[in-house]
């Protein structure tokens, strides 16, 4: 029963949205209070429903309820609680349904809070957001359905993929879904501009508490993800330029080129069609993340998960939406009105470059993950990996980190070089000394984490310029968000470099009691024995470490054996330093009675994820900081908002 | 010139983005696997003999099959969801008068009976290949896959992955081309 | 810059360097896309040695041996019609047995005579066989040369 119910919850959910659809347009159309007054209810009615049949696959899943198709695919009687639960979207159904009820919540909050935009782009924006939430329906209602049943109900579940059996699925999918369904909005926002022709600051600033919100969460859900595959999957590596990766790589940079534009069409009035753009391309991005990477087209290694009427329903999709919104663009872009000029020596102008630099990683990542199909069309099979990415989009990412260095200290509309150059001296200085430092201390460096280590130093200096001889207090909460999140992508570059310039790497087969070295640390293989663990046997090691005097570090990394499904995991075991991480993984017994062990020491690999929770707290600081009402009436009238 | 420039620069996302979707239909609509095709298409079929899976019958051979019959290989592990998804299709192209040889792999003969008895039994005989020696020798790299075999005992055709309502036709038509 | 233009300019100079991304992109994936071959493959296109490629097929029964120091193995990769002896020196992904599928990332240092810095089995998110493909990669690499 529950299952139905919530099946029919979602048809309901599709029903509302067509109507709040229509409802919009109407109100487009031909205006009206009355009609506008209904659509709030109408947008409410469908998030309450998407929410119902959400709960409902959340309770079958909690009650392992096997005569549902995706509890018997994905769960079992045997799996802890947390992995019951979590499983309802650790796959594509679930997953899609969870999205939609996203999008569902999002819509609402539009329909209820939005205050500041017209009455009539405010009713194309829900409408559009009503579209794009019954294509989703569809595609869950027609081709993805979470809740069919079998005929026949089994025993026991197929259970859960032992990957994926970790306190991080039940955090890290969920955030970048709020990520994606945050630029969904920002879409709808760009669309119901461009149909009223109302692209400007109030626009804006309207969009922008979205951009940020989404911004903030696929910050932090990428660097969730990647702190999860670098201690679940054993490899010692934090990025892979997987499609997966890159797919919600891409949609991240877009969000931030979108992030800073919209401040300059918020503040200045300038860039108008750029930032529509930008938001279209940002919610084009998130599509390809979610949908083309789960549909198989784009990482298909064996042809089982393809199912080609979904990858047919999802291009439709895709082509309807956002193919509509660039014809749109197209045929209205020209008849929006140019914003306010600016010098190319400006704030403006160094965001410019931001926003370039961003789009180019952008379409060398796009390129490089979309080129293995480009080939496979021609005939040969080939993968791009870490050497096309790294070598492309790496040097124009330090470039970029030098412009986000210089950009935050220039004024807006028109600058001087010769004053900027002044406010940047000390970073500048900074970054001319850590290079000749780490020339000295460690000379055959790799060009880029070289450039990459001196560059976080200045960067670092110049990331907190802005609050230079500023009362500190007074200083507002969206400058200290900025601040913080610029401080992030310094910290964040700093363990990226150090972490591929000076970790060093064991690999040996021992017997237990032998003693390994691995960078500053001697390991005691003190002991291998087999552990049970609530679905699974293990078999773990026992790893002592000491480096000097400090107190030993014991380490229990382990091969797990689950039998539903039967896979093994290999878990490591970390030790977290103030200077670094020591990284541990057993492999097999090989003859002899030795055990292969591989060891890491990694020097400031946690500046990596450091960097990138700072980043999102400097989303959220902006955010709280542009939300506070009274405060930015107060920053509108002044340029500063005053200390409460 | 300048606003006409404009005009046509304004279009130029929307080119771009039709090109990238055409790219990704091609993608869709070519089934791109990155699977191991067999090498083994127009070539014998290995020499094999496996114990049957069912108890109590002749073990299935590569000589059974030089006897001017067509017949469809079908590799299956009680163990592979897809393999289950594919019954109903089995069962569709035995009605349609096809015999199919089941290939059970890495699997206990208890446990592929059980999943028979579960999701229906469309096979002739079954062969158990719990070391997957004939899965490896015929070119297969995954389960389930399907072979059409001709009566002198030649590979004519290999399908990777399950058998979608989608894929009946073409199989029957391997058949007919196979019976020559 | 003359103002009556500023929108047409940097609309130019957005063009400029999205098509200058295009073109740098296509030239570094000239020559570090690494393509894929069977062994029959490769055998036949006389792959250049030291290039990056992906090399798939099966591991052969009985090709699988262990060097003494543990953590090296040599193996041959088949695809029924020719085979191709690999090396690789890590921890091998879970999946990785002979008989399984294979795909191994690296190149070729003599003719037949294969060197692996990364062996990828794959997994999925879907229950499939313990040996087998799907979406999703599991792979371990071998040390940084």
């Amino acid at each position: 029963m529950i299952a139905e119910t919530g099946l029919i919850a979602l048809w309901i959910a599709a029903a509302f949205a067509a109507l709040q659809a229509c409802l919009g347009l109407a109100v487009l159309k031909a205006g009206g209070e009355d009609l506008m007054r209904a659509v709030r209810p109408v947008a409410i009615a469908q998030a309450v429903m998407t929410a119902t049949a959400f709960g409902a696959l959340l309770l079958v899943f909690y009650r392992t309820d096997l005569s549902v198709k995706l509890v018997v695919d994905d769960s079992a009687t045997t799996l802890p609680t947390l992995y019951r639960i979590t499983g309802a979207w650790g796959n594509h159904e679930g997953s899609m349904l969870m999205w939609v009820t996203i999008l569902a919540l999002a819509g609402a909050a539009v329909a209820l809070f939005e205050r500041r935009l017209p009455e009539r782009t405010l009713a194309a924006t829900i409408a559009a957001q009503g579209v794009i939430a019954l294509g989703f329906f569809a595609f869950l209602l027609f081709s993805s359905n979470p809740f069919a049943r079998v005929y026949d109900v089994p025993a026991e579940g197929n259970g859960f993929n032992p990957l994926l059996q970790d306190p991080g699925l039940a955090f890290h999918p969920p955030t970048l879904y709020v990520g994606y369904v945050g630029l969904s909005v920002a879409f709808s926002f760009a669309v119901g501009a461009l149909l009223t022709r109302d692209v400007g600051p109030a626009f804006a600033r309207a969009m922008r508490p979205w951009v940020l919100g989404a911004w903030m969460f696929l910050t932090l859900g990428i660097t969730a993800g990647s702190y999860w595959a670098y201690y679940e999957l054993g490899w010692g590596g934090w990025w892979f330029w997987d499609p997966t990766e890159n797919a919600s790589l891409m949609p991240w940079l877009a969000a931030t080129a979108l992030l800073h534009s919209v401040t300059v069409l918020a503040t200045r009035d300038g860039l108008r069609a750029w930032t529509v753009m930008l938001a279209v391309v940002a919610f084009s991005m998130s599509m390809v993340g979610t949908f083309l990477v789960r549909s198989g087209v784009l990482t298909s290694v064996h042809a089982f998960a393809l199912d080609p009427r979904r990858g047919a329903f999802i291009l439709v999709l895709l082509a309807l939406y956002i193919g509509g919104a660039l014809a749109l663009f197209g045929a209205r872009i020209a008849t929006v009105s140019e914003g306010n000029r600016f010098e190319p020596v400006s704030r403006e102008g160094a965001l410019v470059v931001n926003n370039l630099l961003l789009s180019v990683i952008l379409a060398i990542v796009l390129i490089g993950t979309l080129y293995p199909l480009f080939t496979e069309a021609m005939g040969t099979k080939v993968s791009v990996g870490p050497p096309y990415f790294n070598a492309t989009a790496g040097p124009i990412a330090l470039i970029l980190v030098a412009v986000m260095a210089a950009g935050p200290v220039m004024r807006w509309r028109r600058d001087q070089i010769v004053a900027v150059g002044k406010r940047i001296a000390i970073p500048a200085v900074l970054v001319i000394v850590a290079l000749a430092v780490a020339l000295w201390w460690a000379p055959g460096l790799h060009i880029l984490p070289l450039l990459g280590l001196a560059l976080a130093a200045g960067t670092a200096a110049a990331s907190v310029a802005p609050l230079w001889k500023r009362n500190l207090r007074r200083t507002p909460l969206f400058t200290w968000g900025m601040v913080v999140a610029h401080f992030g992508v310094a910290v964040s570059l700093a363990g990226m470099a150090s972490e591929s310039a000076f970790t060093q790497e064991t690999l040996v087969a021992a017997r237990p009691g032998e003693m390994v070295r691995v960078g500053p640390y001697a390991v005691r293989f003190a002991a291998i024995e087999p552990v049970a663990g609530e679905n699974y046997t293990a078999v773990q090691a026992t790893l002592v470490a000491t480096r000097g005097t400090a107190t030993p570090i014991t380490l229990r990394p382990a091969q797990r054996t689950f039998d539903n499904p039967p896979q093994q995991t290999s878990e490591s075991a970390i030790a977290t330093r103030p200077d670094g991480q020591l990284y541990t993984v057993v492999g097999e017994p090989v003859p002899g009675g030795r055990w292969q062990l591989r060891l890491w020491w990694k020097p400031f690999v946690t500046l990596i994820w450091l960097g990138g929770t700072l980043i999102a707290i400097g989303g959220a600081l902006s955010l709280i900081g542009r939300s506070l009402p009274r405060r930015r009436k107060a920053e509108e009238q002044s340029g500063f908002a005053r200390f409460r | 010139m300048s606003l006409r420039t404009i005009r046509i620069l304004l279009w130029l996302p929307l080119a771009a983005f039709l090109i990238v979707l055409a790219l990704v239909a091609a993608g869709l609509i070519r089934p791109h696997d990155n699977s191991v095709r067999s090498q083994m298409i127009g070539k014998p079929l290995p020499a094999f003999s496996l114990p049957s899976t069912r108890p109590g019958q002749p073990p299935l051979t590569s000589a059974s099959f030089a006897d001017g019959k067509v017949r469809l290989i079908n590799i299956f592990g009680s163990w592979c969801i897809p393999c289950a998804e594919e019954m109903p299709q089995l069962q569709t192209l035995k009605q349609s008068g096809a015999v199919i040889e089941g290939i059970a792999s890495r699997d206990r003969p208890a446990d592929s009976l059980g999943f028979l008895r579960r999701y229906g039994d469309p096979y002739d005989r079954i062969g158990d290949d719990s070391q997957s020696a004939l899965q490896i020798a015929i070119g297969s790299s995954g389960v389930p896959e399907t072979y059409v075999i001709d009566g002198k005992g030649l590979i004519r055709l290999q399908h990777i992955g399950p058998i979608g309502p989608q894929d009946i036709g073409d199989i029957l038509a391997a058949i007919r081309d196979a019976q020559g | 810059m003359k103002a009556k233009n500023q929108r047409l300019v940097l609309a130019l100079i957005a063009l400029v360097a999205l098509v200058g991304a295009a073109l740098l992109a296509m030239s570094a994936l000239k020559d570090r896309a690494s393509y894929f071959y069977s062994p029959s493959d490769a055998l036949r296109d006389h792959v250049a040695l030291g290039q990056a490629v992906r090399l798939g097929g099966v591991v052969e029964k009985g090709s699988l041996r262990r060097e003494t120091d543990g953590v090296t193995i040599d193996f041959r990769v088949t695809d029924g019609i020719a085979t191709v002896a690999a090396r690789y020196t890590g921890i091998v992904p879970d999946l990785f047995r002979e008989g399984s599928g294979v795909v191994a990332e690296g190149r070729f240092t003599a003719p037949g005579q294969f060197v692996a810095d990364t062996i990828l089995a794959k997994h999925d998110e879907n229950y499939k066989p313990p040996e087998l493909a799907g979406n999703g990669m599991h792979q371990s690499a071998s040390l940084k040369k």
